[in-house]
């Protein structure tokens, strides 16, 4: 029952996750996005390592190196925006109004 | 297995490795050297691997005695090597490519700076992408192969660069979650992360069928197959020109890679086969809308760029084939074919890439009427790129003529006319977009040069288009390799190579 | 000695290395280009002599090389083989030394030549191939390296002129392709048959390897300038004379021709073309256009124009021949593939003459150039007379077999057709005569630049005169085991 509950609120947040980065136009509600989208996988890797008697350690290791991914790559992100926004002025992906 | 095990096949991860740490460290000083020692040692490990695997067959690897799921599992066969093969091909042209390249204003000193360590980085992560055999590790590979991607893409810091950077961050980052879902769906319903494992407990149903469409959506998307290209042609022609070499030849053959490695055998057929179809068909409208793209674009690095959506496209043209009912024959051709396709491609795109790189260097624009009259100049940039082109266009003796015929007589022993017909307006489209690049290299034009390129860039191109068409000449030794271990129903063509 | 596997081998390398060795050298390296060029023109032409010595005594020369799993690339020498390669490296030897005079100065030289090796070299495979594959690998070079030679000028008309020559010609390869990969799949890997390899497939694959033939056929009808796919030739004229006299005589629309007779005879067996009644439409389609080239040669004032029109023309007689069921009608098919050859060159190499030392392009221009170019226009004379058919030129032994293989094949009709052809010839050859001979120029002709007492220089002499020759040679001496009616003859022997 509570891996059911788990896994709809993981599955939920990813979803909701992917949604915001399609559709949201700017780079730093996209990255967020796709942060919850993130938590949401790591949530699902968590819920499902539950199976009754002992938690199932490899997921948590998974879950771990995951989040290390995450967290770099995030990072990586929001200085390449930043540059970008110092080259350009421009805070959305496809800004018309774009220097060239 | 206890201790340390180390094969020769560690040294294509670790020797890349090690070099880009080390120019991390030293910075400029004794690059020649440290680059040079690299790419020896590299070499040497690809030669012993390959020997090694000669001798006794494929074999398989847990390194420091780890195996899945936590452990680092590794498969050496004859896929392995060939793709291998190819990395340290291109890599060792685009690494001697690159010491000319950056010159020596201070911009082109900076991006150096950066780019020799994440090009080793991410050359050692493709190796162990390559070398892996288990989902989780795919994974860890996919991600630190893209993000050193990204990096080198962002390396000249222009404005379109920084946006296609971070258009392809941010849809690579999201389809590793989606492959990363897939593969957590799949552990829970096998409690395993080996291929070999989840392949015997996996019983079809809507888990499987989550799982499928999950992975292979997200490695849709990191291989940029038609509807998911849109990331790449902005991407691949703003990066520099050795690192959009890479990135063609090297970086998108990572998801075709496991991808083709997951569709042949780790899947039931029940949930397999619509998938297996279905990326047929996006194969085939990649080729199709990829080409005339091509055709349509203003820009040399463009042009060759969607020249890649389109020649990606041909590798899951081989994907239906491997449906259930299929005969050995064909499916083993179709699979040969693919990968022949990805070794081809890579080869002759590689070049392609750093033939553009020589001539807009030569002009300092990258515009199409910008080549008018530079064949006269850069007879042998000329040469490489009409070589790489003959492979691209499918025309023999290039390499790529072989995937196509292997591909094409599939296709009529199943009695599908389609694919046939695709392969060849296929064919005949990237004339169409590669003779935009000839003739105007051909043109009477009286040009200046704006930089003479070193010749070594020259050299380094036209060695990558020789060796396309060396391929192209010598199928059985590769079949011959691509033999060795063939996944299980995907060997009968294979068998009859002497 | 070379051994005889390796022989055809080196048929190839010895343009494909000069091809290479000219590229490495620099664009201002004349005398040495000139050199290579002459050296690997002869040296062919001793190989391909040894190797028709060597066919003429029962040898076999072959080499074998793995290509795909139970495919391989042969390169091998029979009788067809001889009759192409040594037109071609006769003519090869005479194109080069005619271009090295005609592009003296000109810019660019490195690139012609190499490629024009390069051309060569294909071309010899596609004579030498032994198999389907092998020939549509060379093929394919051959069109490729062609490219560059066509759009040589690179002005915008020849880049025009370079497209269509592509979007033509690799349209009929893809047709080729597919019925390649078609028969493949029917009939599995096999090399060129005498007599043909399909024998009893056929009638349990009727409409398949009908449809296979009319493929096959029509791709290789592609680059043989055969109607309605011959707009590529025509326009192709922008290249410069030698390229005109290769892609006309040595090399290009041969090689379509070529494909031809080798499906008809080594890959379906001309009994089995006979017998499932495959010929008839290609009779009919030689037939419109031998009749559509010719009357579209009248209409042009353009000397190259003309000459290319009757090109279409004349290259369909090697279809006509080929299509007649009997002996007469194969031999003089195959005979003009060499004849043909032999006459065009001339012309070509006269028309460049004029065009070289007189800039004269139209047919009206040339009032009297007979007096200024008396030896260009002699040999000129010669050829034209030839391709009308007087006897005993060389046209002349062609037009003979023929009628007599419409006779012996029962289709009268043909001779009609022979008769309506030479007549045309003689329509739009006469007149240049006559305007050459006996018209008076406008002005007086400048004299030859710097006192010299030739007309043109002795590059730009010699292959003409020696092609006019050869056109009176083969004819008078047909019974020499070296002259191409004897080589027809001794091939028909066996594929009858």
């Amino acid at each position: 029952m509570t891996v059911t509950i788990y896994s709809m609120a993981a599955i939920a947040l990813f979803v909701l996750g992917l949604y915001g980065l399609w559709w949201q136009p700017h780079l730093l509600r996209k990255l967020v996005s796709l942060n919850i989208a993130s938590a949401g996988a790591f949530l699902l890797m968590v819920a499902l390592a539950f199976r009754g008697g002992d938690p199932d350690p490899v997921p948590h290791a998974l879950v771990l190196t995951g989040i290390v991914i995450s967290v770099s790559a995030t990072a990586f992100a929001v200085v390449l925006a930043a540059r970008r926004y110092r080259e350009t002025g421009a805070v959305e992906l496809d800004d018309p109004e774009e220097r060239p | 297995m206890t201790g340390w095990t180390l094969g020769p096949e560690a040294g294509l991860v670790g020797f890349p490795a090690l070099g880009a740490v080390v120019l991390a460290i030293t910075a400029a000083r004794g690059r020649r050297l440290v680059v040079g020692l690299t790419l020896a040692a590299t070499l040497v490990a690809l030669v012993m691997t390959l020997t090694r695997l000669l001798s006794v067959g494929a074999y398989e690897q847990d390194i420091g005695g780890w195996g899945a799921p936590l452990g680092i599992g590794w498969r050496i066969d004859g896929f392995a090597v060939l793709m291998l093969g190819l990395s340290v091909a291109v890599g060792i042209a685009v690494s001697i490519y690159s010491l000319a390249y950056f010159g020596d204003e201070p911009g082109d000193r900076r991006r150096a700076l950066f780019f020799w360590p994440l090009w080793f980085f991410l050359w050692s992560a493709l190796h162990g992408l390559f070398l892996s055999r288990d989902l989780f590790n795919w994974y860890v590979t996919l991600e630190l192969s893209g993000l050193a991607a990204v990096a080198l893409i962002a390396l000249s810091g222009r404005a379109d660069a920084l946006t296609g950077s971070l258009r392809y961050l941010l849809l690579a980052l999201a389809a590793s979650l989606l492959y990363l879902l897939g593969v957590v769906v799949l552990y829970s319903a096998t409690g395993s992360l080996d291929l070999a494992q989840v392949a015997a407990r996996l019983t079809p149903g809507p888990v499987a069928l989550a799982a499928i469409l999950l992975i292979t959506a997200g490695l849709v998307v990191k291989s940029a197959l038609f509807p998911a290209h849109f990331w790449l042609p902005s991407a691949h022609a703003s990066a520099p020109s050795p690192v959009s070499a890479v990135l063609s030849a090297l970086v998108v053959k990572g998801g075709f890679y496991i991808l083709a490695r997951t569709m042949t055998g780790l899947w039931p057929a029940a949930v397999a086969d619509g998938v297996l179809l279905g990326l047929g068909w996006l194969g085939g409208a990649a080729v199709l809308w990829g080409s005339l793209l091509a055709i349509r674009q203003q820009h040399l690095k463009l042009v060759i760029a969607y020249s890649t959506v389109a020649q990606l496209g041909y590798l899951f043209m081989a994907f239906p084939f491997w449906m259930e009912g299929v005969g050995e024959q064909v499916a083993s051709r179709a699979w040969a074919g693919a990968a022949y396709q990805a070794v081809s491609h890579g080869l002759a795109k590689a070049a392609l890439f750093l033939a553009a790189g020589v001539l807009i260097h030569a002009r300092g624009r990258d515009d199409l009427d910008a080549l008018r009259g530079l064949g006269a100049h850069l007879p042998v940039t000329a040469t490489a790129m009409a070589l790489a082109g003959i492979s691209l266009m499918g025309i023999p003796p290039g390499a790529g003529f072989l995937p196509k015929w292997m591909m094409m007589t599939a296709a009529i022993q199943e009695g599908r006319i389609l694919p046939i017909v695709v392969l060849i307006t296929g064919g005949l489209l990237a004339v169409g977009y590669l003779f935009r690049i000839f003739r105007r290299l051909l043109a009477a034009d009286d040009v200046v040069l704006a930089h003479p390129p070193p010749r070594i860039l020259e050299l380094a191109a036209l060695g990558l288009a020789i060796l396309s068409i060396v391929t192209g000449l010598s199928s059985l030794p590769i079949l011959s390799l691509l033999r060795i271990g063939a996944p299980e129903g995907f060997a009968a063509y294979l068998e009859s190579v002497p | 000695m070379i051994p005889d596997t390796l022989i055809p081998l080196a048929v190839l390398l010895t343009s494909f290395i000069t091809g290479i060795a000219i590229l490495l050298l620099g664009e201002d390296r004349v005398r040495l280009r000139t050199a290579l060029n002459l050296t690997g023109a002869v040296l062919k032409l001793v190989l391909v002599m040894l190797m028709l010595w060597g066919v003429f005594q029962g040898h076999a020369y072959q080499t074998r090389i793995p290509f795909l799993p139970g495919m391989d690339l042969v390169l091998r020498a029979d009788g067809m083989t001889i009759l192409f390669a040594s037109l071609s490296a006769v003519l090869w030897l005479l194109t080069t030394i005619y271009a090295i005079g005609y592009l003296e100065g000109a810019p660019h030289r490195r690139r012609f030549f190499a490629y024009f090796s390069f051309c060569v070299t294909a071309t010899m495979g596609v004579s030498l191939a032994g198999n389907l594959v092998t020939f549509f690998l060379f093929y394919e070079v051959l069109t490729l390296t062609t490219y560059p030679l066509v759009v040589h000028r690179g002005t915008e008309k020849s880049m025009k002129a370079g497209a269509v020559y592509l979007a033509y010609t690799l349209g009929g390869s893809a047709l080729v392709l597919v019925g390649m990969l078609w028969l493949y799949a029917i009939a599995g890997p096999f090399d060129f048959t005498e007599t043909g390899v399909l024998g009893d497939l056929f009638a349990e694959n009727r409409i398949a390897l009908t449809v296979i033939f009319f493929l096959l056929m029509l791709g290789f009808g592609v680059k043989a300038a055969l109607f309605p796919f011959h707009a590529w030739l025509p326009a192709a004229m922008v290249a410069p004379a030698p390229v005109s006299a290769l892609l006309h005589a040595v090399a290009v629309v041969k090689a379509g021709a070529f494909g031809m007779v080798r499906v008809v005879y080594d890959v379906y067996g001309i009994t089995v073309c006979d017998e499932e009644a495959l010929l008839p439409a290609f009779m009919v389609l030689a037939a419109i256009t031998i009749l559509y080239g010719s009357l579209r040669a009248l209409a042009q004032d353009d000397f190259k124009k003309r000459l290319a029109f009757s090109t279409v023309s004349q290259v369909s007689y090697i279809l006509l021949g080929i299509a007649m069921f009997g002996p007469m009608g194969t031999i003089g098919g195959l005979v003009h593939l060499v004849h043909q050859g032999i006459m065009k060159i001339t012309m070509f190499f006269c028309a460049g003459n004029v065009a070289e030392t007189l800039h004269l392009h139209k047919i009206s221009e040339l009032k009297g150039v007979g007096r200024r170019l008396p030896l260009t226009m002699g040999a000129f004379t010669v050829a034209a007379l030839g391709m009308i058919g007087v006897p005993p030129l060389a046209g002349f032994i062609s037009k003979w077999h023929l009628g007599l293989g419409a006779i012996e094949s029962g289709h009268p009709w043909i001779l009609a057709v022979l008769v309506a052809s030479s007549l045309l010839n003689a329509a739009y050859f006469l007149p240049i005569l006559r305007t050459v001979w006996f018209d008076q120029p406008d002005s007086p002709w400048p004299a030859p630049e710097g006192g010299r007492r030739l007309e043109a220089s002795w590059w730009l002499l010699v292959p003409p005169l020696a092609t006019a020759v050869l056109t009176i040679l083969v004819g008078l001496l047909g019974g020499s085991v070296i002259s191409p009616i004897h080589w027809a003859y001794l091939i028909v022997g066996r594929e009858y």
